[in-house]
């Protein structure tokens, strides 16, 4: 007989947990690290039978120091803007030896945004039977919080700081699902750490299709942002409801769906617990004007994608799976 | 049975013997020819193969990392510029001591810009951790393919095959094609230990902190070093199955009482043999044939030069500001000898420039020159550089 406890069903409970986990603990993230958990929850849709393709990053480094590996899956790392061609590889090779394991590439916002954008776009255009993962914490973090083609606009890093003259980054970030969608791969969505079951559908929908498939996943860096560990979660469900980073979903490169926002908070709100904004609320016409520049980016993505709703979408979980699972606990 | 047949055409029939599961190339002159044919075998059903057609010769090394890191036997090719933007990933590849092929259609690396043959551009990928052979002509080509592959799955290093441009890719001659049985039974199926595979899940490409790495270089380079050992032995094997060889590390030609020897690497060879029948009132002469580059064969070289009193080095790699690249190993490696033969450096033949059969009476003049010529270009036409530069 199933035991029970105080009306909770522990073989429920153990069915919602995942059987497997591709990347365990011990590793050496920083608490709070929005990649490691989302590199966990990737895992555990993917199930065992994957091979992990993996970009020069952060990710790599903190899993895989000599002589231990936090990977139960098999796991190459070849360098920062390879991965791609190194999983169009290995693809290649299981289909000439009939084996139908699935490949997936990470890769942070550096390696896929930038240094690595050539070979990914060389897979994605071959349509190559593979899901690759892009972890966005919008900068080179491994190797000291340099500004990346992620980073967004007016967000201070070491290689674009506030100074006389400059308000953080000058540029834009990189519209990269639009470069995606022009491939016309099979399925291309955006996803957060802050909403797991969305995540977890989105891969399992990636690794179900025949041909590439892309995710892009908004992931938290405290020690690049300058946030609480424990508030990760919260930033990054905050840059959704503030339409800063819009959550969708492309199939051959059109909008196939999009999770709606049911209360749109104002961006100020998701910049304000981030050092990387403080310069935005300084007293003076620059600021004012940036912050302002800034909602207009979070508004503009709200009207292209459409994002504002009455009803709240079925995965936009509001905390209810999230707290749980955030804070330090998961790092 | 003899074939009539070009370079790059025989080493992709020798490639396609091996049975290769992936292959990932980009097209670039003077290798693309390899690359056509193979893909030809693939369209016409003759080869079973994953081609992966890459936007650049970066990812064809991946793409072969990649593939042969999964078990599978794979291959690419390229030259020049080609090998150039694939240095990263070599140098990853070797460490990762991933077995697989290359073949370089030696080529001139630009600027100035030349499509020709030199050396400069495999030499330049020396120090990254692969085996080097370099082929004397288009049957050594088909046949140290197809021994590369064996040494490489035996010593899980990386092989290069590197052959001339032009002066070896495009040039039709009757050559021997092994047939398929035979291969089959030289090259049997392979199956690499450490082959991703989720029953075997291994973390691979590790970071690796300086407690290890000392270790894992020293691992690298014995491996290397005794790669010597397997590719001697292949190179023997494979002559007691089809009757031929190629030379092992370094083999000599000439008579044993010659005082003065010629050595050099790839297809001047064949200018060399020519010249001294040409020339037979020069005296005897040895002709020293390296063939591999890396391992560098010291102990075989200081066996090859014993009792000589002077050798003369003729290759096709310059390091600018230094010597001749084989030059300065070949010098380095004989200095340990009890009575070393005084070593002369020559360059020539440099991007494409033909080496002429009168090449040979002034590099066997300049073997009398006290002290040795450390190095020099010797083909150049003062007339063509500037004031300052003759
Ligand atoms: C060719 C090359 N250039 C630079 C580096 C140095 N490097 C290593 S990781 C990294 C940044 C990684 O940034 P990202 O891809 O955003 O991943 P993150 O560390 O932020 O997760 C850089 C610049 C490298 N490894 N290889
Ligand atoms: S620097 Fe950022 S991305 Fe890297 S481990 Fe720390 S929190 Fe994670």
């Amino acid at each position: 007989m199933e035991p029970k406890r105080e009306g909770i069903s522990v073989a429920a409970l153990h069915h919602q947990q995942p059987a497997f986990r591709g990347l365990d603990a011990g590793h050496m993230a920083c608490p709070g690290c929005g990649q490691a958990l989302g590199a966990r929850l990737v895992t555990e849709a993917i199930g065992p039978d994957a091979i992990i393709a993996n970009a020069t990053g952060c990710l790599e480094v903190f899993t895989s120091m000599w002589p231990r590996s936090s990977w139960r899956v098999p796991w190459i790392h070849s360098l920062f803007e390879n991965a791609p061609a190194v999983a169009s590889g290995i693809e290649a090779a299981l289909k000439a030896q009939g084996r139908q394991t699935k490949v997936v590439v990470m890769g942070g916002d550096g390696g896929t945004f930038d240094i690595g954008l050539q070979s990914l776009s060389g897979m994605l255009e071959r349509n190559h039977n593979v899901l690759y993962v892009c972890f966005d914490n919008e900068a080179y973090m491994n190797t000291g919080v340099q500004r990346s083609s992620s980073t967004p606009h007016a967000a201070m890093t070491t290689t674009s700081p506030r100074g006389e003259t400059r308000m953080g980054k000058r540029h834009l970030k990189k519209d990269l699902l639009a470069i995606i969608g022009a491939h016309r791969i099979p399925y291309a969505a955006t996803a957060t750490v802050a909403y797991p079951s969305d995540l977890r559908a989105k891969v399992r929908r990636g690794i179900e299709i025949e041909g590439a498939a892309f995710l892009l996943v908004h992931s938290p860096c405290p020690l690049g942002w300058g946030h609480d560990g424990a508030d990760s979660i919260e930033v990054a469900r905050l840059a959704v409801q503030t339409g800063f980073f819009p959550i969708v979903e492309m199939e051959r490169g059109v909008v196939a769906g999009v999770m709606k926002i049911r209360e749109v908070r104002p961006v100020a709100d998701y910049l304000r617990l981030q050092d990387r904004f403080q310069h935005l609320f300084e007293d003076s016409r620059e600021a004012r004007e940036e912050l302002q520049h800034l909602q207009e980016l979070a508004d503009h993505n709200i009207e292209v994608y459409g994002l504002r709703a009455d009803e709240p979408h079925p995965r936009d979980s509001e905390g209810a799976d999230t707290v749980r699972r955030g804070g330090m606990r998961w790092s | 049975m003899l074939e009539a047949i070009e370079g790059s055409a025989a080493v992709a029939r020798a490639v396609a013997l091996c049975r290769p599961q992936v292959i990932a190339a980009y097209p670039i002159t003077p290798q693309t020819h390899i690359v056509e044919n193979l893909a030809r075998f693939i369209a016409d059903g003759a080869l079973r193969c994953e081609l992966v057609s890459v936007e650049s010769e970066f990812s064809a090394a991946s793409v072969v990392l990649g593939a042969a890191a999964s078990g599978s036997r794979a291959y690419t090719a390229s030259s020049a510029q080609g090998i150039l933007l694939m240095t990263e990933v070599l140098y990853n590849i070797a460490g990762l001591r991933i077995p697989l092929v290359l073949t370089c259609a030696n080529r001139a690396v630009g600027a100035p810009v030349s499509a020709w043959n030199d050396q400069q551009d495999s030499m330049a990928m020396r120090d990254a951790g692969w085996i080097q052979l370099y082929c004397a002509d288009n049957q050594e080509a088909i046949d140290t393919t197809i021994q590369a592959y064996r040494i490489a799955e035996r010593t899980e290093l990386p092989v290069m095959v590197c052959m001339d441009g032009f002066t070896l890719t495009h040039t039709l001659e009757p050559l021997e094609i092994p047939a398929q049985e035979q291969v089959d039974a030289f090259l049997p199926p392979y199956r690499f230990e450490r082959a991703l595979d989720p029953m075997h899940p291994r973390s691979i490409g590790t970071v690796v902190p300086p407690e290890y790495y000392t270790e894992a270089r020293y691992a690298h380079h014995r491996a290397l070093l005794r790669a010597q050992d397997e590719i001697v032995a292949a190179d023997a094997d494979f002559e007691a199955a089809f009757g031929r060889r190629c030379g092992g590390l370094v083999s000599v030609d000439g008579p044993s009482d010659a005082r003065i020897a010629i050595l050099s690497i790839g297809s001047v060879i064949g200018t060399l043999l020519d010249a001294r029948d040409e020339y037979p009132e020069l005296g005897p002469v040895k002709l020293i044939k390296l063939r591999s580059m890396r391992p560098f064969p010291a102990d075989a070289l200081q066996k090859a030069c014993a009792g000589l009193s002077d050798l003369i080095v003729l290759e096709r790699a310059l390091s600018p500001g230094g010597i001749g690249i084989v030059s300065a190993e070949v010098r380095a490696a004989l200095s340990e000898m009890q009575s070393p033969p005084r070593v002369h450096g020559f360059a020539a033949g440099l991007g494409g420039r033909d080496m002429p059969l009168e090449l040979y009476p002034h590099l066997i003049a300049a073997a009398k020159a006290r002290p040795p010529v450390r190095f020099s270009i010797v083909d150049v036409d003062p007339s063509k550089v500037a004031e300052e530069d003759r």
